[in-house]
């Protein structure tokens, strides 16, 4: 169990404000946000390894802010793995064990578990220097579980492995985290990881944790426009409430529901904005006729800019409904969305 | 097979130049003296002695930048503070500073005028003149080159391998140990060879402090000066040639452990 009350760090290049967290015993938490928000920062004074400024870190109810991280029952586990080059694959498992009274029989049992479900049997002889990134991964997970630790903070721990890799690891990850009663705190950049993997999650900003919840609540309901903007909330518009109606630029659109505030943002996911040729009469309650300003290819589906007055809405199609659609820039279409899957905030 | 443009001629040729340079004096130096000149040479018991002084005099020099150098080295690498660049410079100096001004220096502060000078002298500890004081001025000279080494191999190590160490248990003395000084010794070797090599051809600011005991450059000077070239070229092929042999073995040493890891 983790408690941050009011944590401040001033570093050269690196500060976080006034943090404030919590996250439960043998929960699985993950961080996200922006490059440069401090999430590596945060991790790093869990663990002990820079010093704070103000305010205080809790483990387990114990104090820690000013203990030494190897006191600490941290583990941590970072983006290049950073396995000790001199020492084998077994050495670098083992190497926590020097500094911890653990009987034999208990830690070569650990020893055997770790190594069986993360399959490292058949390099436990080998130098890191010329292991595969998804191995590297495996053995600096074992090392860091083979103290049972506490806490196990992953600094980004799959996104330096191959794509076809990473499915595997992160079931692998999730099983240890099942089997184990140890609290997993993650940092990553993936949303179907953060998805896939976290109880709970934090989105963090500029040094500041901005909004925490389950990952589903953060993707549905942002509470600010970073948060929207981040979870890839295209259509974010400032807007004022009259009853259960919002009027943004020359538009209003129907709420279904009363907001509580007068004026604030809506937000609307791009796949939940439907294109169509013919004015819709379902329960989509709001139709406008627009103009395709824009269409730009992302691989797998298009992304549409649609103006409507002026406002611009983003949508999400597939290939052959742009095809079906006869869609290009220029053509005249009418948006649709339910008033369900507005946010307001 | 394509022709070759007229600026990697220029650079063949500048580089056939320098080799040339610096190969074809060191080339006659060693192939001037004949066999039994230079067998003559090594039976000369002053030559042994000044060859052995040298030897071990700068090897007490990269001991001492060993001992006092590889902590600051490290501090260097690794912390960020006010004033950094200033101690840096301080370190470079002795690099940059006349060689004969750096043995004036080294005695106006260990003669007998000045409070140092007079405390060495009432301990015992004589530096005019002797093989402390010879120590003393190679450590000067050659400090810098050690601390240079070492800091640029510390650096090399990710600090996050120290990190990982500490949270699995270690203390920063258990860390330095197992984890730092395994992966920066390599580079304290280099830094040893360097600043010995540095210590072992210092002349200027020797002769200043310590003309006797005689260390070989100075042995070289003295037999060059009263009984001219001929009489200096032997003993400079062996104080060249043993220096060589010397640190071939230390590279031979470093290599191999390369490979294995």
């Amino acid at each position: 169990m983790i408690r941050i009350r009011d944590l401040n760090i001033h570093l050269k290049e690196f500060n976080l404000f006034n943090i404030n967290l919590d996250i439960e015993t043998n929960e699985f938490f993950v961080l996200m946000g922006p490059t440069g928000a401090g999430k590596t920062v945060l991790l790093e004074a869990i663990a002990g390894l820079i010093p704070v400024k103000s305010g205080s870190i809790y483990i387990s109810e114990k104090n820690v802010t000013g203990l030494a991280p190897e006191k600490r029952g941290v583990s941590i586990v970072y983006q290049d793995y950073s396995l000790f080059p001199h020492l084998t694959v077994r050495e670098n498992i083992i190497y926590g064990l020097h500094f911890h009274k653990i009987d034999k029989e208990r830690s070569d049992e650990t020893f055997d578990r770790l190594v069986e479900n993360l399959n490292l049997s058949y390099i436990l002889n080998r130098f890191p220097l010329n292991l595969s990134g998804g191995e590297l991964q495996r053995v600096a997970m074992a090392r860091a579980l083979m103290v049972n630790p506490e806490i196990l903070l992953l600094d980004e721990p799959l996104s330096a492995l191959d794509p076809g890799f990473r499915e595997e690891i992160r079931a692998g990850l999730k099983k240890l985290h099942r089997d184990s009663n140890v609290t997993f705190l993650m940092v990553t950049h993936d949303f179907a990881e953060a998805l896939s993997l976290s109880d709970r999650a934090g989105i963090m900003n500029d040094g500041k944790i901005i909004q925490t919840g389950t990952m589903e609540s953060i993707f549905k309901r942002p509470d600010s426009t970073f948060v929207a903007d981040f979870v890839g909330m295209k259509n974010l518009f400032a807007a004022q409430f009259h009853g259960t109606k919002a009027s943004t630029g020359n538009i209003e659109i129907e709420l279904g529901a009363k907001p509580a505030n007068s004026h604030g943002y809506i937000a609307i996911r791009p796949e939940d904005i439907v294109l169509s040729r013919e004015e819709l009469t379902s329960s989509m309650r709001n139709s406008f006729a627009g103009n395709i300003t824009e269409i730009s290819d992302h691989g797998l589906y298009y992304e549409a800019g649609i103006m409507v007055e002026n406002i611009t809405f983003k949508s999400l199609i597939t290939k052959s409904a742009l095809l079906d659609l006869q869609l290009a820039e220029g053509t005249g279409i009418v948006v649709s969305f339910k008033s369900t899957a507005i946010h307001t905030f | 097979m394509t022709k070759k443009e007229p600026f990697f001629w220029v650079t063949v040729s500048c580089g056939i130049v320098i080799m040339a340079f610096i190969l074809l004096p060191l080339i006659e130096l060693m192939t001037a003296p004949s066999f039994a000149m230079l067998k003559e040479t090594i039976k000369d018991k002053d030559v042994v002695r000044s060859i052995w002084l040298s030897i071990y005099t700068a090897g007490l020099a990269a001991l001492i930048s060993f001992v006092f150098g590889t902590p600051l080295a490290y501090v260097l690498a690794r912390t960020d503070f006010r004033g950094k660049k200033l101690v840096e410079s301080i370190i470079d100096l002795p690099i940059v500073i006349p060689h004969p001004v750096v043995g004036i220096a080294i005695l106006s502060v260990a003669g007998k005028n000045h409070w140092i000078g007079e405390l060495f002298n009432q301990v015992g500890i004589r530096i005019m003149g002797s093989v402390t004081g010879i120590v003393v001025v190679l450590t000067f000279v050659g400090m810098p080159f050690y601390i240079n080494a070492v800091k640029n191999g510390f650096e090399s190590i990710s600090p996050r391998l120290e990190k990982v160490s500490r949270s699995l248990g270690a203390s920063m003395f258990s860390t330095f140990f197992r984890i730092t000084f395994p992966l920066a010794w390599r580079s304290m070797l280099v830094g040893i060879v360097m600043c010995s090599a540095r210590a072992i051809s210092e002349f200027g600011a020797v002769v200043i402090v310590a003309y006797h005991p005689m260390i070989a450059p100075v042995l070289i000077y003295e037999r060059f000066e009263a009984y001219g070239l001929k009489y200096s070229q032997p003993v400079a092929v062996w104080l060249v040639f043993i220096c060589l042999t010397l640190f071939l073995i230390l590279r031979i040493l470093t290599l191999h452990d390369r490979e294995k890891a």
